[in-house]
């Protein structure tokens, strides 16, 4: 049988959206499959070597539900959403979200992005960036941690037109 | 049962199950058995999918008090 094959394009900078390719691309490999995730646009930042600048919102998204990752079970079950206009202007609003969020993320066991995207290069899935949007945000390779590779939709294709499964996320 | 190793992946959630077990069945030899404990309840499922799709065989599941056990044969 020939090997499975699997392409993502990620597209999204966010901290909850650096979940889904991932994810998605750890287990592949564990299926066996070949795999491979191509960063575009905002994507971009779940392959840099700081990866402290993923940050989640809750401005503008009514549907990620704000709970406290502590306390007892009647006050983690309150949802603290609160209207647009004063998320907007509270200062560090997303900065205490984020912490909030890798809080929740460590009490459901769930794993740290550096945690998945190691385990994503270790299962030797393939990662490439889009030299385009490299050069139209100002980055530098050095920006980004070792093992990528530079291209552009023609390269994406060379891979995607022979997969079993291709997600744009 | 009888099992040639045991991974715990209690706790956590996923994918982290299956791809510890897909590690921990890589030390293992063919034919071996792999215990696996869990308190993920998609685990239930995607064990069997794993299994399915990777050919190595899933020997039982069972569930008590919250934890999930499974018996895995390697292909």
């Amino acid at each position: 049988m020939d090997t499975k094959k699997m392409a993502i394009i990620a597209t999204k900078g966010t901290l909850d959206w650096a979940y889904p390719p991932f994810i998605l691309a750890s287990t592949a490999a564990a299926l066996g499959y070949e795999t491979q995730i191509f960063f575009t646009f905002y994507g971009l930042q779940l392959v840099r070597k700081d990866l402290s600048v993923l940050k989640v919102s809750p401005l503008g998204n009514p549907g990620m539900p704000m709970k406290m990752p502590f306390g007892p079970k009647w006050f983690k079950s309150i949802n603290w959403n609160m209207p647009n206009a004063i998320q907007a202007i509270i200062p560090g609003y997303e900065n205490v979200a984020t912490a909030l969020m890798k809080q929740t993320i460590a009490n459901n066991g769930v794993a740290t992005i550096p945690d998945l995207r190691e385990l994503c290069q270790e299962a030797e899935v393939k990662f490439i960036a889009c030299q385009m949007t490299v050069e139209l945000f100002g980055f530098e390779h050095s920006d980004f941690i070792d093992g990528l590779e530079y291209g552009g939709a023609a390269t994406f294709f060379e891979f995607a037109g022979e997969t079993d499964i291709c997600l744009f996320i | 049962m009888n099992f040639d190793k045991e991974l715990d992946a209690r706790g956590l959630n996923c994918p982290l199950p299956i791809l510890r077990a897909k590690k921990a069945l890589a030390e293992v030899a063919s034919g071996q058995v792999l215990k696996i404990l869990s308190t993920d309840p998609g685990s239930v499922k995607d064990f069997a999918a794993f299994a399915k799709q990777t050919g190595n065989e899933l020997l039982s599941t069972a569930e008590a008090g919250g934890e999930f056990t499974f018996f895995m044969k390697k292909k």
